[in-house]
Protein backbone atom coordinates (compact mmCIF):
# COMPACT_ATOMS: atom_id res chain seq x y z
CA UNK A 1 0.00 0.00 0.00
CA UNK A 2 2.99 2.48 1.14
CA UNK A 3 4.96 1.53 -1.43
CA UNK A 4 2.64 1.65 -4.12
CA UNK A 5 1.84 5.54 -2.90
CA UNK A 6 5.29 6.13 -3.42
CA UNK A 7 5.63 5.13 -6.82
CA UNK A 8 2.09 6.96 -7.92
CA UNK A 9 2.24 10.44 -9.10
CA UNK A 10 0.43 11.70 -5.78
CA UNK A 11 3.96 9.94 -3.94
CA UNK A 12 6.00 12.09 -6.33
CA UNK A 13 4.21 14.71 -5.73
CA UNK A 14 4.04 15.26 -2.05
CA UNK A 15 8.03 14.68 -1.68
CA UNK A 16 8.54 17.59 -4.06
CA UNK A 17 5.41 19.34 -1.74
CA UNK A 18 7.43 18.94 1.34
CA UNK A 19 10.80 19.64 0.12
CA UNK A 20 8.93 23.00 -0.68
CA UNK A 21 7.73 23.42 2.86
CA UNK A 22 10.89 22.26 4.40
CA UNK A 23 14.05 24.04 2.06
CA UNK A 24 12.30 27.73 2.87
CA UNK A 25 11.85 26.65 6.17
CA UNK A 26 15.45 25.95 6.67
CA UNK A 27 16.15 29.40 4.94
CA UNK A 28 13.90 30.81 8.04
CA UNK A 29 15.72 28.57 10.48
CA UNK A 30 19.06 29.69 9.73
CA UNK A 31 20.51 28.46 6.00
CA UNK A 32 21.27 31.35 3.68
CA UNK A 33 19.09 32.83 1.31
CA UNK A 34 17.51 30.57 -1.28
CA UNK A 35 19.69 28.07 0.49
CA UNK A 36 17.42 25.58 2.59
CA UNK A 37 18.63 23.12 0.32
CA UNK A 38 21.63 22.69 -1.89
CA UNK A 39 22.96 19.89 -3.07
CA UNK A 40 26.18 21.46 -5.01
CA UNK A 41 26.58 24.46 -2.36
CA UNK A 42 26.39 22.20 0.45
CA UNK A 43 29.15 19.64 -0.62
CA UNK A 44 31.32 22.61 -1.19
CA UNK A 45 30.48 23.85 2.18
CA UNK A 46 31.54 19.77 3.46
CA UNK A 47 34.70 20.35 1.38
CA UNK A 48 34.98 23.48 3.40
CA UNK A 49 34.79 22.08 6.74
CA UNK A 50 37.48 19.77 5.87
CA UNK A 51 40.10 21.69 4.81
CA UNK A 52 39.62 20.74 1.02
CA UNK A 53 39.68 24.56 -0.20
CA UNK A 54 39.94 27.13 2.05
CA UNK A 55 37.49 29.60 1.29
CA UNK A 56 36.88 30.87 4.57
CA UNK A 57 32.90 31.92 3.85
CA UNK A 58 31.53 28.45 2.96
CA UNK A 59 32.91 26.22 5.33
CA UNK A 60 30.60 24.40 7.19
CA UNK A 61 29.81 19.84 7.64
CA UNK A 62 26.45 20.50 6.37
CA UNK A 63 23.70 17.49 7.91
CA UNK A 64 21.36 18.18 6.02
CA UNK A 65 23.74 15.87 2.99
CA UNK A 66 24.59 13.45 5.97
CA UNK A 67 20.94 13.06 6.52
CA UNK A 68 20.51 12.64 2.90
CA UNK A 69 22.88 9.36 2.42
CA UNK A 70 21.31 8.14 6.08
CA UNK A 71 18.05 8.94 5.55
CA UNK A 72 18.10 6.57 2.11
CA UNK A 73 19.64 4.20 3.74
CA UNK A 74 17.21 3.68 6.50
CA UNK A 75 14.78 3.68 3.77
CA UNK A 76 16.27 0.85 1.61
CA UNK A 77 16.67 -1.43 4.57
CA UNK A 78 13.19 -1.01 5.73
CA UNK A 79 11.58 -1.53 2.55
CA UNK A 80 14.36 -4.47 1.39
CA UNK A 81 15.79 -2.24 -1.25
CA UNK A 82 19.75 -2.03 -0.25
CA UNK A 83 21.50 -3.36 -3.08
CA UNK A 84 25.14 -3.13 -2.99
CA UNK A 85 26.49 -2.58 -6.35
CA UNK A 86 29.24 -0.96 -8.55
CA UNK A 87 31.74 -0.95 -11.09
CA UNK A 88 30.37 0.67 -13.59
CA UNK A 89 32.75 3.31 -15.05
CA UNK A 90 33.65 4.58 -11.40
CA UNK A 91 36.34 6.92 -12.92
CA UNK A 92 33.75 8.47 -15.54
CA UNK A 93 31.45 9.47 -12.64
CA UNK A 94 34.04 10.86 -10.45
CA UNK A 95 35.07 12.95 -13.45
CA UNK A 96 31.43 13.74 -13.97
CA UNK A 97 30.59 14.93 -10.49
CA UNK A 98 33.64 17.30 -10.52
CA UNK A 99 32.76 18.45 -13.25
CA UNK A 100 28.85 19.19 -12.24
CA UNK A 101 30.49 20.72 -9.27
CA UNK A 102 32.48 22.86 -11.10
CA UNK A 103 29.37 24.39 -13.56
CA UNK A 104 26.94 24.63 -10.46
CA UNK A 105 29.13 26.62 -8.73
CA UNK A 106 29.30 28.92 -11.53
CA UNK A 107 25.45 29.26 -11.61
CA UNK A 108 25.57 29.48 -7.52
CA UNK A 109 23.56 26.54 -7.35
CA UNK A 110 22.72 22.81 -8.20
CA UNK A 111 19.32 22.11 -9.50
CA UNK A 112 17.66 21.72 -6.19
CA UNK A 113 18.85 25.32 -5.72
CA UNK A 114 17.84 26.58 -8.92
CA UNK A 115 14.62 25.73 -8.35
CA UNK A 116 14.51 27.52 -4.94
CA UNK A 117 16.01 30.65 -6.26
CA UNK A 118 13.37 30.89 -8.87
CA UNK A 119 10.83 30.72 -6.16
CA UNK A 120 12.21 32.54 -4.32
CA UNK A 121 11.68 35.33 -7.10
CA UNK A 122 15.72 35.38 -7.94
CA UNK A 123 14.95 35.72 -11.87
CA UNK A 124 18.71 35.07 -12.30
CA UNK A 125 17.77 31.85 -11.96
CA UNK A 126 16.29 31.34 -15.27
CA UNK A 127 18.96 31.77 -17.14
CA UNK A 128 20.36 28.61 -14.63
CA UNK A 129 16.78 26.55 -15.31
CA UNK A 130 17.39 27.13 -19.39
CA UNK A 131 21.15 26.33 -18.78
CA UNK A 132 20.53 22.70 -17.08
CA UNK A 133 17.58 21.84 -19.53
CA UNK A 134 19.85 22.89 -22.38
CA UNK A 135 22.83 21.22 -20.46
CA UNK A 136 20.15 17.63 -19.84
CA UNK A 137 19.00 17.79 -23.49
CA UNK A 138 22.40 17.63 -25.11
CA UNK A 139 22.63 14.35 -22.51
CA UNK A 140 19.09 12.73 -24.34
CA UNK A 141 20.70 13.14 -27.38
CA UNK A 142 23.75 11.19 -26.43
CA UNK A 143 21.61 8.66 -24.85
CA UNK A 144 19.30 8.05 -27.89
CA UNK A 145 22.61 7.65 -29.92
CA UNK A 146 23.72 5.04 -27.29
CA UNK A 147 25.55 6.07 -24.48
CA UNK A 148 26.12 3.97 -21.73
CA UNK A 149 28.31 3.48 -18.47
CA UNK A 150 28.50 -0.09 -18.91
CA UNK A 151 27.15 -2.46 -16.35
CA UNK A 152 27.52 -2.28 -12.66
CA UNK A 153 27.92 -5.78 -10.39
CA UNK A 154 26.23 -7.04 -7.84
CA UNK A 155 28.95 -6.78 -4.89
CA UNK A 156 30.14 -7.17 -0.99
CA UNK A 157 27.25 -5.38 1.41
CA UNK A 158 30.08 -3.60 2.92
CA UNK A 159 30.84 -1.77 -0.57
CA UNK A 160 27.63 -0.32 -0.32
CA UNK A 161 28.15 0.86 3.03
CA UNK A 162 31.51 2.56 2.89
CA UNK A 163 29.54 5.84 1.39
CA UNK A 164 26.71 6.06 4.37
CA UNK A 165 29.94 5.22 7.00
CA UNK A 166 31.52 8.53 5.12
CA UNK A 167 28.52 10.38 6.47
CA UNK A 168 28.62 8.68 9.80
CA UNK A 169 32.41 9.82 10.60
CA UNK A 170 31.07 12.98 9.74
CA UNK A 171 28.51 13.78 11.81
CA UNK A 172 30.64 12.03 14.72
CA UNK A 173 33.18 14.86 13.67
CA UNK A 174 30.52 17.41 14.28
CA UNK A 175 29.56 16.13 18.06
CA UNK A 176 33.48 16.22 18.37
CA UNK A 177 34.23 19.37 17.05
CA UNK A 178 31.46 21.76 17.68
CA UNK A 179 31.17 25.09 16.19
CA UNK A 180 33.00 27.31 19.04
CA UNK A 181 31.51 31.06 18.86
CA UNK A 182 34.01 33.78 16.73
CA UNK A 183 36.02 30.97 16.06
CA UNK A 184 36.92 29.33 12.24
CA UNK A 185 38.57 26.02 13.79
CA UNK A 186 37.12 23.54 16.16
CA UNK A 187 39.38 20.57 15.75
CA UNK A 188 40.04 19.26 12.75
CA UNK A 189 37.20 21.09 10.96
CA UNK A 190 36.62 24.23 9.69
CA UNK A 191 33.98 26.85 10.82
CA UNK A 192 33.14 29.75 8.43
CA UNK A 193 32.63 33.03 10.75
CA UNK A 194 30.75 35.10 8.02
CA UNK A 195 29.42 34.50 4.73
CA UNK A 196 27.19 31.90 3.61
CA UNK A 197 29.16 28.82 5.88
CA UNK A 198 28.07 30.90 8.88
CA UNK A 199 24.56 30.75 7.95
CA UNK A 200 22.57 27.52 9.18
CA UNK A 201 19.58 25.81 10.81
CA UNK A 202 20.19 24.29 14.18
CA UNK A 203 22.47 20.60 13.87
CA UNK A 204 19.19 18.40 15.11
CA UNK A 205 16.93 20.29 13.10
CA UNK A 206 18.79 20.23 9.66
CA UNK A 207 19.68 16.31 9.82
CA UNK A 208 16.06 15.51 10.71
CA UNK A 209 14.69 17.42 7.57
CA UNK A 210 17.44 15.63 5.91
CA UNK A 211 16.57 12.34 6.99
CA UNK A 212 13.31 12.68 6.19
CA UNK A 213 14.05 13.57 2.72
CA UNK A 214 16.14 11.08 2.46
CA UNK A 215 13.88 8.61 3.20
CA UNK A 216 10.79 10.00 0.91
CA UNK A 217 13.38 10.84 -2.15
CA UNK A 218 14.85 7.03 -2.28
CA UNK A 219 11.07 5.63 -1.80
CA UNK A 220 9.60 7.94 -4.65
CA UNK A 221 13.33 8.60 -6.59
CA UNK A 222 12.89 12.00 -6.75
CA UNK A 223 15.82 13.55 -9.17
CA UNK A 224 15.70 16.50 -10.50
CA UNK A 225 17.67 15.87 -14.04
CA UNK A 226 15.51 13.00 -14.79
CA UNK A 227 12.35 15.36 -14.60
CA UNK A 228 13.55 17.08 -17.54
CA UNK A 229 15.19 14.18 -18.90
CA UNK A 230 11.93 12.03 -19.06
CA UNK A 231 10.12 14.86 -20.01
CA UNK A 232 12.62 14.84 -23.34
CA UNK A 233 13.40 11.30 -23.76
CA UNK A 234 10.31 9.56 -23.16
CA UNK A 235 7.23 12.63 -22.82
CA UNK A 236 7.07 11.36 -19.84
CA UNK A 237 5.94 13.13 -16.55
CA UNK A 238 6.22 11.55 -13.72
CA UNK A 239 9.33 12.83 -11.83
CA UNK A 240 8.40 16.60 -13.73
CA UNK A 241 5.38 16.49 -11.54
CA UNK A 242 7.31 16.55 -8.59
CA UNK A 243 9.34 19.53 -9.49
CA UNK A 244 6.84 21.46 -10.33
CA UNK A 245 5.06 20.79 -6.67
CA UNK A 246 8.40 21.64 -5.57
CA UNK A 247 8.82 25.37 -6.87
CA UNK A 248 5.18 25.84 -6.82
CA UNK A 249 5.13 25.21 -3.15
CA UNK A 250 8.56 26.59 -2.30
CA UNK A 251 6.87 29.95 -4.25
CA UNK A 252 3.65 29.62 -1.19
CA UNK A 253 5.79 28.80 1.25
CA UNK A 254 8.16 32.09 0.72
CA UNK A 255 5.19 34.43 0.04
CA UNK A 256 4.03 33.05 3.44
CA UNK A 257 7.73 33.40 5.19
CA UNK A 258 8.04 36.91 3.19
CA UNK A 259 10.62 35.27 1.58
CA UNK A 260 9.70 36.15 -1.84
CA UNK A 261 11.96 38.95 -3.22
CA UNK A 262 11.79 39.47 -6.81
CA UNK A 263 14.31 41.00 -8.85
CA UNK A 264 17.59 40.26 -10.95
CA UNK A 265 20.02 42.62 -8.95
CA UNK A 266 21.16 41.81 -4.90
CA UNK A 267 20.15 38.92 -4.78
CA UNK A 268 21.34 35.99 -2.15
CA UNK A 269 24.56 34.20 -3.05
CA UNK A 270 24.07 35.03 -6.55
CA UNK A 271 25.53 37.10 -9.42
CA UNK A 272 24.02 38.71 -12.72
CA UNK A 273 25.89 37.48 -15.60
CA UNK A 274 23.38 35.58 -17.84
CA UNK A 275 25.13 33.64 -19.83
CA UNK A 276 27.67 32.15 -17.67
CA UNK A 277 24.37 31.08 -15.10
CA UNK A 278 23.47 29.53 -18.35
CA UNK A 279 27.03 28.00 -19.22
CA UNK A 280 27.44 26.95 -15.64
CA UNK A 281 24.34 24.71 -16.22
CA UNK A 282 24.44 23.40 -19.17
CA UNK A 283 27.66 21.95 -17.87
CA UNK A 284 26.09 20.69 -14.61
CA UNK A 285 22.83 19.47 -16.67
CA UNK A 286 25.15 17.66 -19.26
CA UNK A 287 27.39 15.85 -16.19
CA UNK A 288 24.34 14.84 -14.36
CA UNK A 289 22.86 13.47 -17.41
CA UNK A 290 25.47 11.67 -18.47
CA UNK A 291 26.03 10.54 -15.09
CA UNK A 292 22.40 9.21 -14.52
CA UNK A 293 21.02 11.51 -11.92
CA UNK A 294 21.11 15.01 -10.23
CA UNK A 295 23.07 15.56 -7.58
CA UNK A 296 20.28 15.19 -4.41
CA UNK A 297 19.65 11.37 -6.39
CA UNK A 298 23.15 10.94 -6.19
CA UNK A 299 23.25 10.99 -2.62
CA UNK A 300 20.03 8.94 -2.08
CA UNK A 301 21.49 6.07 -4.73
CA UNK A 302 24.40 6.08 -2.79
CA UNK A 303 22.56 5.72 0.75
CA UNK A 304 20.73 2.45 -0.90
CA UNK A 305 24.18 0.61 -2.03
CA UNK A 306 25.22 1.84 -5.24
CA UNK A 307 28.91 2.53 -4.54
CA UNK A 308 29.64 4.64 -8.50
CA UNK A 309 26.85 6.96 -7.26
CA UNK A 310 29.02 7.35 -4.28
CA UNK A 311 31.65 8.06 -6.28
CA UNK A 312 30.25 10.68 -7.98
CA UNK A 313 29.50 12.35 -4.54
CA UNK A 314 33.64 12.13 -3.99
CA UNK A 315 33.94 13.81 -7.11
CA UNK A 316 31.44 16.39 -6.42
CA UNK A 317 33.07 17.21 -3.16
CA UNK A 318 36.55 17.39 -4.86
CA UNK A 319 35.77 19.50 -8.00
CA UNK A 320 34.24 21.83 -5.37
CA UNK A 321 37.79 21.73 -3.55
CA UNK A 322 39.13 22.70 -7.10
CA UNK A 323 36.38 25.26 -7.64
CA UNK A 324 37.50 27.28 -4.82
CA UNK A 325 41.06 26.38 -5.10
CA UNK A 326 41.43 27.32 -8.99
CA UNK A 327 39.15 30.51 -8.39
CA UNK A 328 36.59 28.71 -10.79
CA UNK A 329 33.56 29.65 -8.69
CA UNK A 330 31.51 32.55 -9.18
CA UNK A 331 30.68 34.78 -5.98
CA UNK A 332 28.38 37.67 -5.77
CA UNK A 333 30.27 39.93 -7.75
CA UNK A 334 30.37 37.31 -10.98
CA UNK A 335 32.32 34.34 -12.36
CA UNK A 336 35.83 33.37 -10.98
CA UNK A 337 39.23 34.30 -12.39
CA UNK A 338 38.81 31.38 -14.36
CA UNK A 339 35.46 30.14 -14.20
CA UNK A 340 34.68 30.30 -17.88
CA UNK A 341 37.83 28.31 -19.00
CA UNK A 342 36.58 25.50 -16.38
CA UNK A 343 32.68 25.73 -17.96
CA UNK A 344 34.74 25.13 -21.39
CA UNK A 345 37.03 22.92 -20.83
CA UNK A 346 34.72 20.79 -18.73
CA UNK A 347 32.32 21.35 -21.78
CA UNK A 348 34.95 19.55 -24.12
CA UNK A 349 35.37 16.94 -21.45
CA UNK A 350 31.75 16.28 -20.92
CA UNK A 351 31.32 15.87 -25.39
CA UNK A 352 34.84 13.53 -24.74
CA UNK A 353 32.73 11.07 -22.83
CA UNK A 354 29.34 11.11 -24.70
CA UNK A 355 31.17 10.57 -28.00
CA UNK A 356 33.37 8.05 -27.05
CA UNK A 357 31.51 6.05 -24.88
CA UNK A 358 28.62 4.54 -26.93
CA UNK A 359 30.07 0.91 -27.14
CA UNK A 360 26.98 -1.83 -27.46
CA UNK A 361 26.06 -3.48 -24.36
CA UNK A 362 27.37 -6.90 -24.02
CA UNK B 1 10.14 -18.10 -26.69
CA UNK B 2 9.70 -14.56 -25.83
CA UNK B 3 12.06 -11.89 -26.76
CA UNK B 4 14.49 -10.49 -23.91
CA UNK B 5 16.21 -7.29 -22.41
CA UNK B 6 18.31 -7.65 -20.04
CA UNK B 7 18.88 -4.69 -18.58
CA UNK B 8 20.79 -6.19 -14.94
CA UNK B 9 23.60 -3.73 -13.47
CA UNK B 10 22.21 -0.63 -15.87
CA UNK B 11 21.35 2.80 -14.40
CA UNK B 12 18.89 5.57 -15.49
CA UNK B 13 17.40 5.70 -18.05
CA UNK B 14 19.00 2.76 -19.64
CA UNK B 15 16.53 -0.19 -18.97
CA UNK B 16 13.30 2.10 -20.22
CA UNK B 17 15.19 2.79 -23.84
CA UNK B 18 16.22 -0.86 -24.34
CA UNK B 19 13.01 -1.55 -23.19
CA UNK B 20 11.19 0.95 -25.58
CA UNK B 21 13.69 0.03 -28.31
CA UNK B 22 12.35 -3.52 -28.27
CA UNK B 23 8.87 -2.12 -27.87
CA UNK B 24 8.91 -0.83 -30.52
CA UNK B 25 10.88 -3.33 -33.05
CA UNK B 26 8.45 -6.14 -31.93
CA UNK B 27 4.79 -4.15 -31.39
CA UNK B 28 3.49 -7.17 -30.23
CA UNK B 29 3.75 -10.41 -28.30
CA UNK B 30 5.64 -10.91 -25.19
CA UNK B 31 8.56 -9.33 -23.79
CA UNK B 32 10.75 -10.06 -20.77
CA UNK B 33 12.84 -7.71 -18.94
CA UNK B 34 15.87 -8.75 -16.75
CA UNK B 35 16.56 -5.85 -14.47
CA UNK B 36 18.23 -5.52 -10.75
CA UNK B 37 17.24 -2.57 -9.00
CA UNK B 38 13.34 -1.50 -7.85
CA UNK B 39 13.91 1.55 -9.49
CA UNK B 40 14.11 -0.30 -12.78
CA UNK B 41 11.30 -2.25 -11.95
CA UNK B 42 8.83 0.66 -11.67
CA UNK B 43 10.43 2.58 -14.47
CA UNK B 44 9.81 -0.58 -16.90
CA UNK B 45 6.31 -1.58 -15.65
CA UNK B 46 5.92 2.09 -16.05
CA UNK B 47 7.17 2.95 -19.36
CA UNK B 48 5.25 -0.01 -20.43
CA UNK B 49 2.05 0.44 -19.45
CA UNK B 50 2.20 4.12 -21.16
CA UNK B 51 2.81 2.24 -24.49
CA UNK B 52 -0.14 0.12 -24.29
CA UNK B 53 1.68 -3.02 -23.11
CA UNK B 54 0.58 -4.82 -19.51
CA UNK B 55 2.68 -6.06 -16.85
CA UNK B 56 1.66 -9.51 -16.94
CA UNK B 57 4.15 -10.83 -14.06
CA UNK B 58 6.84 -9.71 -12.09
CA UNK B 59 9.29 -12.79 -10.52
CA UNK B 60 12.13 -11.96 -8.23
CA UNK B 61 15.03 -13.73 -9.84
CA UNK B 62 18.95 -13.39 -8.50
CA UNK B 63 18.93 -10.05 -6.71
CA UNK B 64 17.18 -8.37 -9.43
CA UNK B 65 13.58 -9.03 -10.97
CA UNK B 66 11.96 -10.69 -13.99
CA UNK B 67 9.62 -8.40 -15.72
CA UNK B 68 6.68 -9.77 -18.45
CA UNK B 69 5.17 -7.39 -20.43
CA UNK B 70 2.70 -8.27 -22.77
CA UNK B 71 0.62 -6.90 -26.37
CA UNK B 72 -1.86 -8.65 -28.34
Amino acid sequence: MIRKFFASRWGIISVGAFIGVFAPLLQKWGNPGNMGICVACFERDIAGALGLHRAAVVQYMRPEIIGFVLGALIAAYLFKEFRPRAGSAPIVRFVLGAFAMIGALVFLGCPWRAMLRLAGGDWNAIFGMLGLIGGIWIGTLFLRGGYNLGRAQETHTSVGWLMPLIMLGFLCLMFLYPQVEGQDKSGVLFYSIKGPGALHAPLFIALGVGLAVGILAQRTRFCTMGAFRDLILFRQTHLFSGVVALVVVAFITNLILKQFHPGFANQPVAHTMGLWNFGGMVLAGLAFALAGGCPGRQLFLAGEGDGDAAVFVLGMITGAGFAHNFGLASSPKGVGPHGIAAVIIGLLICLFIGFTMKKKIA
Amino acid sequence: MSDMVDARGLSCPQPVLMTMEKINKVKKGEITVLVDTDTSRENVSRAATSQGWKVKKINPEGAGYRIMIWKK
